[in-house]
């Protein structure tokens, strides 16, 4: 175990899986200075300019070119800067990386990582701030992570790296400086489409993901003071996601809130909340619970800002309301 | 017309090729009118030179990006007509398993990487491929052949100056044949057109006669031979006419019959054919590869109509690996589950 922040831990899975396999490399703009958030500072000095590369502004040829390089024998990770730019390479990723593979016949896999990080980031407005994760669980192809924690984001970056499908990978900008513990060495790999129970209870399920985890985290220790054991699910991977566990925490518990930080409308809560409505029906002992951001554009202001975020107090709120 | 010193072999093999890629298309073209092809085609008829002269020039383990019009392509490429016939049919064996039908067409086992549904997408793939092959120094090149009107595209713009930058084994091919779909792409397309466009790229360009294989392979050649030796991307216009309609189905009323009568006199076809006549090659022997291509490419369409529709399943399968729909029920189409949390974890190391 080291102690390790959230960014570096990504840093760590990427740099030993480019140790590990010459066939991995990285693309995207500013890499070359240690990206735009310093998530790959000190890679192009280990392992030079061809492997980690700068790209020009041009996110649709970034992904583009990652497509064509998957097809080509290598396994490229992709750097979006913000999931919002992203949105300049969705044909690249939705056209051509989640459907190659089909609509070839499987003559092809299409081994590539694009992380995309989300979220609000003090400040950022309308265009730096969107979680847009349901958009590309709705994608035939695709696997969609959101680690919250830095042994996560190490492990599930490596496995995401591993894997042969193309995984949206998505890093929430304001857990970059979270440290945390970090299993050490080569084989720390966190298996894609397994949820982690964070903490147990029977009381109530709370499923969630990315930062709103540690949210949910808060919540269930207010809770716990007023006598109620909150069950916190953190999904880690939105595609596939971890049904099992899920449910078997519903049949435990007969009570469900699934916490978001994206709009709720159409978010993937809703998902969660439909499946399990009809798989743990004779289980359910309350109404399903849904918290998101209200369907608004994400505010400037501070204060506007936080009235948009799905906080600890709101997560309480619903799971309480579920008991009484 | 009559050229000094032609290599008559290799103008034969053209004049071949040509005709396997024209009899494909008529065959193709039966089988629509009969009902037999479920999705749109959109033939190449004129522009058969710019497939055979590209592909001559290309070995098979360099790789090839294509279009929704790849048919000529992806034959001259080297890939099996019958497994394509089978796919344009959507039958069982096709090559692409009747999944992707003629937008999709691809074959990798000879380098086919795909034709492409979406106007300009195969640009940037390609820059990728040439990047991969570049890191991976095994000294593949990339071809890329695209439309007149994926010039129009971010792509485009985004694609080139990426294998300028990084100096890519990459050959663009713009195959100009007038028109986009129902447009004639000089009304909507600013400047001087797509060969300035990539000289202002840095790309400097080569411009070809379309209808000329001759011509289009000799242009090839030197390009292929640069790339080869390090040169970085390359590019190559080539100018042709489209004479069938954007697709099978369009009667392309937006030109009179006298401008496509007048492109009938340049097909490609008919020109290597006179210009092997003055070479010394007979009427006969020509006559013979001609029907030798439209019975082989007869033969691949009757296989295609004998051959049985895909195991239903297949629907299912080469979705992704983890989170794939898996049948549940008794028939494959009974309901459908997502993979449960049973999903096995990533095995270290991946297959690549
Ligand atoms: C991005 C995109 N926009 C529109 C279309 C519809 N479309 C299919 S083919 C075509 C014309 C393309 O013209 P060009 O690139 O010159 O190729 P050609 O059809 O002449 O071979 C259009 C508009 C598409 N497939 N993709």
């Amino acid at each position: 175990m080291t102690t390790m922040t959230y960014l570096e831990a990504g840093k760590a899975a990427l740099a030993e899986e480019m140790r590990g396999n010459p066939r991995v490399w990285a693309l995207g703009e500013d890499l070359g200075r240690g990206g735009v958030f310093g998530q790959y500072r000190g890679l192009a000095e280990e392992f030079g300019a061809e492997r980690i590369v700068d790209a020009p502004i041009s996110e649709a040829a970034i992904m583009g070119c990652a497509v064509g390089a998957a097809l080509a024998g290598t396994r490229p990770v992709v750097e979006m800067r913000f999931s919002d730019f992203a949105l300049c390479a969705v044909d690249e990723l939705v056209n051509q990386a989640a459907k190659a593979r089909y609509m070839f016949g499987g003559q092809s896999k299409v081994p590539l990582v694009a992380r995309e990080p989300v979220g609000m980031w003090r400040s950022s407005a309308a265009q730096h701030s969107q979680s847009l994760e349901s958009w590309y669980t709705h994608i035939p192809g695709l696997v969609v992570v959101m680690p919250s924690t830095p042994a996560d984001n190490k492990g599930l970056l490596k496995s995401a790296i591993r894997c042969d499908d193309p995984v949206v990978y998505m890093e929430h900008k304001d857990l970059w400086g979270l440290e945390g513990e970090v299993p050490g060495g080569d084989e720390h790999l966190v298996p894609l489409g397994a949820a982690r129970v964070a903490l147990e209870g029977s009381d109530v399920t709370i499923v969630t993901w990315s930062k709103t985890v540690h949210a949910a985290l808060d919540a269930a220790r207010s809770l716990a003071q007023s006598g109620i054991a909150a069950e916190v699910i953190d999904l880690r991977t939105l595609w596939p996601w971890d049904t099992e566990t899920v449910y078997a925490s519903v049949w435990k518990t007969g009570r469900l809130v699934v916490a978001h930080e994206a709009v709720t409308v159409s978010g993937f809560g809703a998902e969660i909340a439909a499946s399990v409505g009809e798989e743990c029906f004779g289980g359910l002992r309350a109404p399903i619970r849904r918290l998101g951001s209200p369907r608004a554009q994400i505010a400037y202001a501070p204060p506007l800002e936080d009235v948009l975020r799905v906080d600890a107090a709101a997560i309480a709120d619903a799971a309480a309301a579920l008991i009484r | 017309m009559r050229r000094p010193n032609i290599d008559t072999e290799r103008l034969t093999r053209h004049f071949r090729d040509m005709c396997r890629v024209r009899a494909f298309e008529e065959a193709a073209l039966k089988a629509l009118a009969e009902g037999l092809v479920p999705g749109p085609l959109h033939p190449s008829i004129g522009q058969e030179a710019c497939a055979s002269g590209v592909c001559a020039n290309l070995e098979c383990d360099d790789l090839l990006l294509s279009t929704h019009r790849g048919h000529g392509h992806t034959l001259a490429k080297g890939a099996d007509p019958e497994a394509m016939m089978r796919e344009l049919l959507g039958r069982a064996g096709g090559c692409c398993g009747g999944k992707g039908g003629s937008m999709h067409i691809a074959d990798f086992g000879v380098g086919m990487l795909g034709a492409n549904g979406v106007v300009g997408a195969n640009i940037e793939i390609a820059a990728g491929a040439a990047h991969a092959v570049k890191l991976l120094g095994d000294g593949r090149i990339v071809t890329c052949i695209f439309g007149d009107g994926a010039v129009n595209r971010g792509p485009f713009l985004e694609g080139l100056n990426w294998a300028r930058i990084f100096d890519l084994p990459v050959l663009f091919v713009c195959e100009d044949n007038t028109f986009a779909a129902t447009t004639r792409t000089a009304a909507v397309t600013a400047g001087p057109g797509p060969a300035a466009r990539a000289e202002s790229l840095g790309i400097s360009p080569v411009g070809v006669d379309g209808n000329d294989v001759l011509a289009v392979d000799e242009a090839v050649r030197d390009l292929v031979q640069a790339i080869r030796a390090g040169g970085g991307p390359r590019f190559l216009h080539v100018k042709t006419y489209r004479l069938t309609g954007h697709t099978a189905t369009d009667a392309a009323p937006y030109r009179t019959t006298e401008e496509v009568d007048a492109q009938w006199a340049l097909d490609p076809i008919a020109r290597c054919g006179a210009e092997l006549e003055a070479a010394g090659i007979t009427a006969e022997t020509l006559d013979a590869i001609r029907t030798a291509a439209a019975n082989e490419m007869d033969a691949a369409l009757e296989a295609a109509k004998a051959a049985p529709w895909p195991d239903l399943s297949l629907a299912f399968t080469d979705v992704q690996d983890i989170g794939a729909p898996v049948p549940a029920g008794p028939g494959p189409l009974a309901g459908i589950e997502h993979v449960r949390a049973s999903t096995p974890p990533i095995a270290p190391g991946g297959t690549a």
